[in-house]
């Protein structure tokens, strides 16, 4: 029953959120963890859907980070605000009508401003209002922390998203299209043939496969040379808190199991 | 009429796979395809909620948002009644149907933030399928999400088995698989052109 296990994890406040609630956040530190350490997409895994299917070029990535980054950073401080006026119990929807509203309002800055983007994001744009990362933020920082510091988490968790998906649109854009935001470069076309590849579905569970295995190798390296600083990061991989909305992403099962 | 559901029900099973070429619902494609019973479990509860809220959302915007001019509130208020779709169905199923609340129930509610869902009601729109349409295609949805993970959890007991480099273990090596597993799925292109004519 496993499932079960997780789902009693996500619906009451474990002990690793009372440590959560209690330690004390910096500027850095939350910038640096949501940039580096719990890199959501990277690190804790969130947010996928977006992730894999509007990363066929650096453009639509950067545009789709930032409509999140924004969503983010604006639920969480609306969020903070709320955060001993909501009740406990409907603290979920509460939470997901105030993502939608966001949602709603990035969804017709778009379709009124960048009509073409709105084309080439197009559903994914409404999809953001269940994108893992930003119940995952608004249930473990933002209805828990004070303004500020969720702002700051917001953004940061909104840069690190951002970062990713550009990386990775960067590198399916060059080697599938051999351009970049657009432009030609200069080797691709003639000498390195384009891979078709990257652009399809495919190539995108391939990146992303490729990517989360160089920076758990990364990680690992970093971890055997600060294990005289035994502390890590809470929430990276195994902390089950994060995972109450992605319906079971598979870090949390792995741990488990 | 006949020929535009068969069109509808094979693109969405084959040629555009929710899962493995529109990219939703993979948190639970990667977290429940571990092996085949539960695999077969969350996606019995994703067809099922994928049918009812296509049966709700889709009278909701025709007749209650379109003509009071809120289609913008689409994506506020479908997800609430997902989510509240998801609680009713559970409940019902609990007082109903134990047998069946016993296999299903425990993924009822991570289908709520399932993007799956949510893509299948707001597509239906989108397309301006009608009523019939609108179902047809949450049906092929539903099934192309069984199928891709019933595939997909074969592929992983295979993985478990096999000897991976260490630091392509757990995660990356599953992502490059559904890779390949999505490279097959790539065949498929073309399919109905060729079948239908259309």
């Amino acid at each position: 029953m496993s499932e079960n296990k997780m789902k009693d994890a996500a619906y009451r406040s474990p002990d690793e959120r009372q440590a959560e609630k209690n330690s004390k956040y910096t500027p850095k530190s939350i910038f640096l963890n949501g940039v580096l350490y719990e890199n959501p997409a990277l690190r804790l895994v969130l947010g996928t859907c977006p992730l894999l299917a509007v990363t066929i070029s650096a453009k639509s990535s950067l545009y789709m980070g930032l409509a999140v980054l924004f969503v983010l950073t604006a639920s969480e401080a609306i969020i903070s605000l709320l955060r001993n006026v909501i009740p406990n119990k409907v603290r979920i929807p509460a939470f997901i009508t105030i993502i939608a509203t966001f949602v709603t309002i990035v969804q017709m800055l778009i379709s009124a401003y960048f009509p073409a983007l709105n084309d080439s994001l197009g559903i994914y744009i409404p999809l953001i209002v269940v994108n893992c990362i930003l119940l995952a933020r608004a249930e473990t920082f933002a209805s828990k922390q004070k303004v500020l510091p969720s702002i700051l988490d917001g953004i940061s968790m909104g840069v690190g998203f951002t970062l990713a998906l550009l990386m990775m649109g960067s590198i399916r854009e060059i080697l599938g299209c051999g351009t970049f935001f657009d432009m030609q470069l200069p080797l691709f076309g003639d000498v390195i043939e384009p891979m078709m590849f990257f652009m399809l579905p495919p190539g995108g569970f391939f990146v992303f496969g490729i990517c989360i295995c160089i920076v758990q190798a990364v990680m690992k390296k970093q971890e055997k040379h600060a294990s005289s600083k035994s502390s890590t990061p809470c929430g990276v991989a195994g902390d089950k808190s994060d995972c109450l909305s992605c319906g079971g992403c598979s870090l949390c099962k792995g741990k488990e199991e | 009429m006949a020929k535009e559901f068969l069109i509808i029900i094979f693109s969405a099973i084959l040629v555009d796979n929710f899962v493995l070429s529109k990219f939703m619902g993979i948190c639970s494609f990667l977290g429940v395809s571990k092996n085949i019973k539960t695999a077969m479990g969350m996606s019995g509860a994703v067809v099922c909620v994928m049918l009812v809220a296509s049966a709700i959302t889709w009278p909701i915007q025709h007749l209650l948002l379109n003509p009071l001019k809120l289609g913008y509130l689409q994506t506020l208020v479908f997800i609430l009644v997902i989510a509240a779709l998801v609680q009713m169905i559970e409940m019902i199923m609990k007082k109903s149907m134990p047998p069946l609340h016993k296999a299903l129930g425990i993924y009822l509610p991570l289908i709520t933030t399932n993007c799956a869902v949510l893509g299948v009601t707001i597509l239906n729109i989108n397309s301006n399928y009608s009523f019939a349409e609108s179902m047809v295609n949450a049906l092929g949805a539903g099934i192309g999400f069984t199928l891709s993970l019933f595939l997909f959890s074969g592929v992983r007991s295979r993985i478990d088995k096999a000897d991976v480099p260490e630091s392509l273990k757990g995660l990356p090596i599953t992502l490059i698989s559904a890779s390949l597993v999505a490279v097959s799925f790539l065949g498929f292109k073309g399919l109905v052109e060729n079948l239908f004519g259309g």
